[in-house]
């Protein structure tokens, strides 16, 4: 009976340094997240970040960002976000049947515009040219590349004004709006969406902003 | 059905179609302007392509409404005689095979040629390159231009 008191005993205290471990290692990794994550995509002395975001919360925002990045790098929004100055097309983003170039303005050249082909609105029927009144590339000088960027980069370059499109805070929440970013959303007949409702990403987006729009 | 105004080639038309009818359609099956060529229907091949307020625009995806009011020209208004630089360059390089593609070709051409007068083969295959051609004219085009800046260098 002694000896089984005695190992019930030992079997408590043993759980006990166990649970003590799993907390300490816990707490050590997320004192690393956070060391990690240390640098925040925006500059904290910015005046026009730290107005609008009062709380900063590195685990909330990087976990944000996760989402943020599966919607960005779905087809809708990385076709028109190339690495190289010829779009992309279809699901599995491969270049613009044509070649069409993304021109100075983003606009295309020469016979080769944009809105040639893509109207104001999406053409009906699959396999036909989606629309929107401001379709558009990045301009030559602003590239805004999504293709083939880590999380890390992506975070980081979408709230550096100088590769954002000289956006502050408050022009990057409005973008969630975007005629050109709803647009993801409908995007017509035969194309799949991103991976989260509009709702959600737009939610996800400004958890990550507010929050310090730290980069994973 | 709603009336639309149109003026293509210089001159007013009004036709009473579906306002999401295309151009193409207009052109070839309403106002029996036949130059201008039905090849995918979806703006993957340039046959159909014409000139809207300049601009070589694929007739069979552009809806009648967005033309309404502005300028539209067709092969058939290119020149006033067929004496455009690029028609004349293409007789004389005999540039056709079966031709169903040509009008679209000379359409997206004449743009080139207005934005860049002097055109180098990159230029040329950068501008024509959204234009097929299923009998490969390709290098009789491209010699074709290269002949029409001439032709319209002297012209000046
Ligand atoms: S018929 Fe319009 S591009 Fe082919
Ligand atoms: S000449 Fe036949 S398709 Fe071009």
């Amino acid at each position: 009976m002694e000896s089984k008191t005695g190992q019930k005993k030992d079997m408590r205290s043993y759980r006990l340094v166990t649970a003590l471990s799993v907390l300490a290692i816990l707490m050590t990794l997320m004192v690393k997240i956070s060391a990690h994550s240390g640098s925040a995509a925006f500059d904290p002395k910015d005046k026009k970040v730290s107005t609008v975001h009062s709380k900063k919360d590195s685990v909330k925002s990087v976990e944000a960002f996760s989402k943020v990045y599966s919607v960005l790098m779905s087809p809708r929004c990385v076709n028109c976000h190339p690495a190289g100055d010829v779009p992309l097309q279809g699901d599995d983003s491969h270049l613009h049947a044509m070649l069409p170039q993304r021109g100075k303005d983003g606009k295309g050249i020469l016979t080769m515009k944009c809105t040639n082909c893509h109207q104001s609105e999406n053409t009906l029927g699959t396999h036909t040219p989606p629309g929107n009144p401001n379709w558009h590339l990045p301009p030559a000088d602003m590239k805004m590349v999504f293709e083939g960027k880590s999380a890390r980069e992506l975070a980081k370059q979408l709230v550096d004004p100088a590769q954002n499109g000289h956006k502050d805070m408050k022009a990057l929440i409005d973008h969630a709006d975007d005629d050109l970013v709803l647009w993801g959303w409908e995007p017509g007949d035969g194309r799949t969406l991103p991976p989260l409702s509009h709702k959600e990403f737009k939610e996800a987006w400004i958890t990550w902003l507010k929050n310090g729009a730290y980069a994973p | 059905m709603a009336t639309t105004n149109l003026k293509i080639n210089g001159k007013e038309y009004s036709v009473d179609v579906d306002p999401s009818t295309p151009l193409l359609w207009v052109l070839r099956d309403h106002l029996n302007l036949v130059g201008t060529k039905y090849g995918c229907g979806v703006a993957a091949c340039g046959a159909c392509v014409v000139h809207l307020e300049g601009e070589a625009v694929r007739s069979c995806v552009t809806k009648i409404n967005r033309a309404a009011g502005k300028e539209v020209v067709t092969i058939e208004g290119l020149s006033e005689h067929g004496d455009h630089p690029l028609q004349k360059a293409w007789e004389q390089v005999d540039v056709p095979q079966c031709g169903y593609c040509q009008s679209g070709q000379i359409m997206s051409a004449a743009v080139l040629l207005r934005e860049i007068p002097n055109p180098t083969d990159e230029d040329i295959d950068l501008a024509m390159t959204g234009n097929i051609c299923r009998c490969g004219t390709y290098l009789r085009i491209r010699e074709a231009i290269h002949l029409a800046a001439e032709i319209q260098t002297k012209l000046k």
